[in-house]
């Protein structure tokens, strides 16, 4: 008869014991973790990186998709999980305080590209890296409750439907980071370039009718995406409009429809993906009949460019423009 | 007798006359409605014949570059895959059946995927995409044969067969899926391909489908006799002069090289398989003489009408054609369960 209590009390004690024991130990705090977690209370020392004024900025409270984020100190140890925040990032100057990008962040080249995945997020792949602030386009996998927990600070920043998404992107990215002049800086710089492109077509083009190609089963974009509202500041007509209500943004039309609306400009978003080109456009049943492919207005685009809202759209806007103009 | 092949002779008639309503109908719809009278005219043109007024420009050029060949296209997948479908439930005696049983679905969607993820594919007068299809689906099916025959050691059950056939296309469909996953940029065209791709059929890829699908049709339609005499049992079929072994042997390799050269076009497409015979039985009654020719009429005309349904439906936007067949055929087949129950 005792010596079951006994078992059992010593079994109790045991347990007692273990159980204080990872109390105590989740609830350590302050410093350095030795498990390479990080802490909610930033008290590590400040970052080495140079930027306009640093401390005075901070602690800051920015406003993303995910709602009001508060940094206390300018991040130092940031993992971009989106290819198009990491190149604003970069343009801002922050790339110093990159310490990780996932694998499809291809640009700048000097970006550290790590295995994580940008698709399928691995919250605690994400958290190896000790980040202070983690930058993402869509959250799969439960990665901001993940990385909430942990704690660690995360700024959601989905795909921008609009220019001045994008702006407000930039800007939210240059609070973060301490380096709000700079973000300014480089949103004006894009605001200037593609008005610049814009005011350099002729009057002419303006309705011609442009075809976006996402993949060569004709996979499209509407104007109601990002890529699809630069050709609305040109003034041209997207012919996967006509698409628009049923598909979300990104119909796949038929050949016959692309053959019989004969679009004037081509835009091929699978250079990289799928290897079209001009020639091989012009090679389809029935393509070689179009305005586009007949007069050579065909842009190879480069697949990246086209599918991210960063400050390249500059680039991809003076690309078209170039196209426009050389009647 | 004389009852049985006047039902055959009208049910072929009926199903002939479907497949050319809906070709004519799928011919002259589309995004750009065509008038009927212009199309003949352009198509005789073509031959050389001066007749009524032919299309304009574009017209003539999106009827013969593009509509044309896939209407045509999407007809020839459809009746193979409808008769294969019946052949495979014939020779396994299974209602089951359909013509992806043995791995073919799986080993071209693993040649698919691993091309559109690895390979360059615009080599060659059709890319490489359909070739690595066909080559993977006829891989499948001989996997899954060897399996299946050195299992059974002799005793050449169709069970077994059937057995492996599921092994191998779970082991292969995982495969696919392994490769798919770790090459997520290409999500899009793998999907796209997988629920059923016809929207880039053009003349190329239809020549060279058409001496698989000839000879695949031929040895089917030879053997729907023999079929029926394998239906009342082996023992029986061999004191009737039929070698069961190689009548089977001869039908899989017939369905499955049409089944091959269907999906290497067409992508994954299903139900045409698996429903058309079934409904065939249910209005035209069970023996395999009447059941794969009235198939293969058949299920071209189901295919080219869900054709143009997958294109007219949302246009200018395309639905997935996988789509619409299991849409339409789905509820169509479970209606026709409630009313009548199996048929073998």
């Amino acid at each position: 008869m005792h010596r079951p209590s006994r078992t059992l009390s010593r079994r109790a004690a045991v347990a007692a014991v273990v159980g204080v024991a990872v109390a105590g130990l989740s609830s350590c705090g302050g410093g350095s973790s030795v498990s390479g977690l990080p802490d909610a209370t930033v008290t590590q020392s400040p970052s080495a990186s140079a930027s306009a004024s640093p401390t005075a900025a901070f602690p800051v409270t920015v406003t993303a998709a995910n709602g009001e984020v508060t940094l206390d100190e300018q991040p130092s140890r940031i993992v971009s999980l989106s290819p198009s925040a990491t190149e604003m990032l970069f343009a801002i100057g922050a790339g110093v305080q990159v310490t990780a990008v996932d694998d499809n962040s291809n640009y700048p080249a000097e970006a550290p590209k790590t295995k994580l995945s940008a698709f399928q997020p691995n919250a605690e792949a994400v958290a190896g890296y000790d980040p202070d602030l983690v930058v993402y386009s869509n959250d799969a996998n439960g990665l901001k409750a993940a990385l909430t927990k942990l704690g660690v600070p995360v700024l959601e920043l989905p795909a921008a439907v609009t220019l001045d998404d994008a702006y407000a992107q930039i800007s939210t990215l240059g609070q973060a980071t301490g380096r709000v002049d700079d973000a300014a800086k480089v949103t004006q710089e894009m605001k200037d370039r593609i008005a610049a492109a814009v005011a350099s077509v002729p009057p002419s083009a303006k309705g011609q009718k442009v075809y976006h190609e996402l993949d060569q089963t004709f996979y499209s974009v509407t104007s109601s995406t990002f890529v699809g509202s630069i050709y609305a500041q040109f003034g041209l007509t997207n012919i996967a409009d006509g698409a628009k209500d049923a598909s979300g943004g990104y119909p796949q039309l038929s050949a016959e429809y692309v053959v019989t609306q004969a679009p004037d400009l081509v835009v091929l978003a699978d250079t990289k993906c799928c290897k079209q080109s001009a020639a091989t456009l012009a090679k389809r049943p029935g393509f070689s009949g179009i305005p586009a492919v007949k007069s050579g207005r065909v842009v190879e685009g480069d697949d990246d460019i086209a599918s991210r809202w960063g400050p390249r759209v500059a680039d991809f806007a003076e690309s078209v423009a170039k196209e426009l103009s050389e009647q | 007798m004389d009852v049985v092949r006047r039902q055959r002779a009208s049910a072929l008639v009926v199903a002939g006359a479907l497949l050319l309503l809906a070709v004519l109908v799928a011919t002259s719809r589309g995004v750009t409605p065509l008038p009927t009278g212009g199309i003949v005219s352009t198509l005789l043109r073509e031959v050389g014949i001066d007749v009524g007024t032919p299309l304009g420009g574009v017209d003539a050029r999106v009827l013969l570059d593009i509509r044309l060949p896939r209407v045509l296209l999407v007809a020839l997948v459809g009746g193979v895959l409808a008769l294969a479908g019946a052949s495979y439930q014939g020779v396994f005696r299974n209602p089951l059946a359909d013509p992806y049983l043995l791995g073919a679905a799986a080993g071209a969607g693993l040649g698919a995927t691993l091309v559109i993820a690895y390979a360059p594919q615009g080599v060659g007068p059709v890319g490489t995409l359909p070739i690595a299809a066909f080559v993977g689906a006829l891989a499948g099916v001989g996997l899954a044969y060897g399996l299946g025959t050195a299992a059974a050691r002799g005793q050449g059950g169709s069970a077994t067969l059937l057995l492996a056939g599921v092994a191998v296309a779970s082991f292969l469909t995982a495969l696919q899926t392994l490769v798919q996953q770790s090459n997520t940029d290409n999500l899009r065209q793998v999907y796209g391909w997988i629920l059923g791709q016809l929207g880039t059929a053009d003349w190329p890829q239809l020549v060279m489908v058409l001496p698989y699908m000839a000879v695949s049709t031929a040895v089917m339609l030879f053997s729907a006799r023999a079929l029926d005499v394998l239906a009342v049992g082996d023992d029986e079929a061999t004191t009737l002069g039929i070698r069961p072994r190689r009548v089977r042997l001869a039908v899989l390799v017939a369905a499955s090289l049409g089944t091959a050269a269907a999906v290497a076009v067409s992508g994954l497409i299903g139900f045409v398989g698996l429903v058309v015979p079934h409904v065939v039985r249910r209005l035209a009654g069970g023996s395999y003489r009447t059941v794969l020719p009235v198939s293969l009429l058949g299920g071209a005309a189901f295919l080219v009408g869900a054709d143009l349904l997958a294109r007219t439906v949302i246009a200018p936007g395309e639905l997935p054609i996988g789509v619409v067949t299991a849409f339409v055929g789905a509820p169509f087949f479970a209606a026709l369960l409630r009313v009548g129950g199996w048929s073998s």
